[in-house]
């Protein structure tokens, strides 16, 4: 008994890690009346030998598929174990991980059986009972079946904290080729009908404060990168549409990791992108939480990203005419243009900058990165960067002065700039 | 003029009651340690200050009048760091406070406010960590229990957090590195000190049935959440420090 639920879960494990996604914040569940768990602290509760955050128990009802995604391990074609998980054993694992405090809960995907609403329905169950049978307030993460019914959809966001659905394909032509029998019209449905009972849910939440909760933590998607031949321009403007169109949470970039010798597919011993996912995500940070239009970033003239340096100092050098700035007197929104500026430090030197003129001293201790932000400010020193260089001086300044920390860096977690 | 050696007996109260001192007795030039710390060779005048709690009281509601939470919050955390000297960097820091008129929390460039904000964020890197590290056995009696040593005293900063998530199971949380716990029996949250240290040895007999087929589940979903070719040492050392390792059920 104990050895057949190892096996399964080593497989379901196995054939879930390639979903990026790993967050638990973003919603505040409370354990009300002495029950278990509660949701949004978004603890990492350890970390793979990859670095990447384990927060929550992630894994696949099951590996039995009835499409052939040629990107997808599960795929039909593929030759390997089926197992599945009953809905009971993924209740057992999810509340006994919790309790030891492994996990800050569950992450529910699944290859999908017979059609997309007897899926949904067994990823529904366990989240039900979860809540209502085990009361358990823990995060619950589950994936929404591209084609599930309304009526599904809905049971889920009553008790799922977030859904997801990942397009994976940047463009419909990736999708075509490599899915051929998957649509995104079959995609969106479920996301476009979430987007509208989040909305309703909040308005009627103003109304009633009582309302139970609704897909707290929203929604995401996941993207994979370098399977097919899309640019970064490519990636972030559709990016950019699903944080637009559909309220998204957050966008995920998978670097695409080989798994078979389709020709279609970088094949076996290709390397994963691993740096042009670290640039998408800062790509995403820059639009996100830096207030840059996707357009600035990436346009017809730049659809890609450099790949030695991050994409901030890359759209200053492009854009050298707007420095030096000036950090006693810019507005914030300025300042978290500058390179080497992050937005903690961009807080800070607003807040400093009260209660005295600034020097580089003050920007040295408050922990910007002066050796790259020097190049593009003046504070309150005779000391500044005279020289009139050229973008190329100063990117070969700044790459010859860093040792390239930054690349090896977390792509999944960062704060850089 | 000779320093003024200031001892006591290592309370947050204590801290707040010789602040209370200091002004009231006008110390300029003086140095705190810990009863339990290693003072250095006297010189000048001793003094050894015993907690007062009222005098602590009319401290902590000063400074409650003119600093926010967080910030309040802040100088607790720092004093749990337990840090060579912390105690003299907190006093000049209420000092600052109450001779200011406005808030000095977040001027940067006083050394003082910075190193702090520094040792706050340190001490709250534990915290997290901490909450994140603990790993429950169930024991036979039911009871989830956890051996934790971190860099910094944190149990005070972590009570909450568990009692508000873990409220339908008994558990302890024991650091083993000063000596005491806190037990949740349901009911409240008390602090415990065991006389032997309780070190559950994972093949006694003091565990339930069920205990060892979990910690191995959870050590095969960690080995399979795994992807290879995304090996990335570096990065996973920086995020669980090996000093961390002799706790967690996966590293072993
Ligand atoms: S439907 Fe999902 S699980 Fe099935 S092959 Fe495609 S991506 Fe993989």
């Amino acid at each position: 008994m104990s050895e057949r639920i190892r096996e399964k879960l080593s497989i379901l494990a196995d054939a879930a890690k390639y979903d990026v996604s790993c967050s638990s914040s973003g919603s505040n569940r409370k354990n009300h009346n002495k029950s278990l768990g509660d949701a949004g602290n978004g603890i990492c509760h350890t970390y793979t030998e990859d670095g990447r955050c384990v927060s929550l128990l992630k894994i696949l009802l099951t590996n039995f598929c009835i499409y052939d995604c040629a990107y997808c391990v599960t795929r039909k074609s593929n030759d390997i174990r089926r197992v599945a998980f009953t809905v009971q054993e993924v209740i057992d694992l999810t509340i006994n991980f919790y309790r030891r405090n492994y996990i800050e809960g569950l992450f529910l995907s699944s290859g999908i059986f017979k059609n997309a609403d007897y899926t949904m329905e067994r990823l529904v169950q366990v989240a039900k009972k979860l809540r209502l049978e085990h009361k358990f307030n823990g995060y619950i993460h589950l994936k929404s079946i591209p084609g599930a019914s309304n009526e599904l959809m809905h049971e889920a966001g009553l008790y799922a904290d977030r859904l997801s659905i990942n397009i994976e394909m940047p463009t419909e032509s990736g999708l075509k080729l490599l899915a051929p029998d998957k649509n995104r019209n079959d995609m969106i449905q479920p996301i476009n009908y979430l987007k509208n009972e989040i909305i309703l849910h909040n308005d009627q939440k103003k109304l009633i404060k009582k309302t139970p909760m609704f897909a707290p933590a929203g929604q995401s998607t996941q993207m994979i990168i370098g399977a097919t031949a899309e640019s970064d321009k490519d990636i972030m403007l559709t990016a950019d549409k699903f944080y637009k169109d559909f309220n998204l949470k957050r966008v995920y970039y998978s670097g695409f990791v080989p798994i078979s010798n389709d020709k279609r597919l970088p094949g076996l011993g290709s390397s994963v992108p691993m740096i042009r996912e670290n640039r998408l995500y800062q790509t995403d940070w820059l639009m996100r939480f830096y207030g840059f239009n996707v357009k600035e970033l990436l346009n017809d003239s730049n659809p890609h990203l450099d790949l030695d340096i991050d994409p901030k100092l890359s759209w200053a050098l492009r854009n050298l005419s707007q420095f030096p700035v000036d950090i006693n007197k810019a507005d914030l929104q300025i300042l978290l243009r500058i390179p080497g500026i992050g937005l903690q430090s961009a807080y800070k030197i607003v807040q400093g900058r009260k209660f005295q003129k600034l020097n580089w001293e003050h920007l040295k201790k408050i922990g910007i990165a002066v050796n790259r932000a020097k190049y593009f400010i003046t504070c309150n020193s005779h000391a500044y960067e005279r020289r009139d260089l050229t973008a190329m001086n100063i990117k070969q300044y700044i790459l010859s002065g860093s040792s390239g920390k930054n690349i090896k860096n977390n792509p999944y977690q960062l704060n850089l700039f | 003029m000779a320093i003024t050696t200031i001892i006591y007996d290592g309370s947050w109260e204590g801290l707040l009651t010789i602040v209370f001192e200091v002004y009231d007795r006008k110390l300029s030039d003086f140095r705190v340690y810990r009863i339990s710390e290693s003072q250095p060779a006297l010189f000048g005048e001793t003094l050894l200050i015993n907690i007062d709690q009222s005098k602590a009281l009319r401290v902590w509601d000063g400074l409650k009048k003119k600093l926010n939470g967080p910030a309040c919050r802040n100088l607790f955390s720092c004093y749990l760091s337990e840090l060579k000297g912390v105690e003299d960097l907190l006093i000049e820091f209420i000092q600052l406070v109450f001779s200011s008129v406005g808030s000095v929390e977040k001027s940067f460039t006083n050394p003082c406010v910075l190193r702090l904000s520094q040792i706050g964020k340190m001490v709250h890197r534990e915290k997290h960590r901490m909450e994140a590290f603990v790993r429950f056995k169930l024991t036979k009696d039911e009871i989830y229990y956890a051996a934790i040593e971190p860099d910094y005293n944190v149990i005070p900063l972590i009570l909450n957090h568990f009692k508000n998530r873990y409220a339908d199971q008994k558990w302890l949380i024991y650091d083993l590195k000063r000596g005491y716990g806190i037990y949740y029996d349901l009911n409240f949250v008390e602090e415990i000190t065991l006389d032997k240290k309780p070190h559950i040895n994972p093949e006694s007999n003091l565990l339930e049935d069920s205990e060892i087929l979990y910690q191995n589940l959870w050590k095969d979903y960690f080995e399979n959440a795994n992807i290879k070719s995304r090996k990335n040492t570096s990065l996973h050392l920086k995020h669980v420090p090996v000093r961390y390792w002799k706790y967690l059920i996966e590293k072993n």
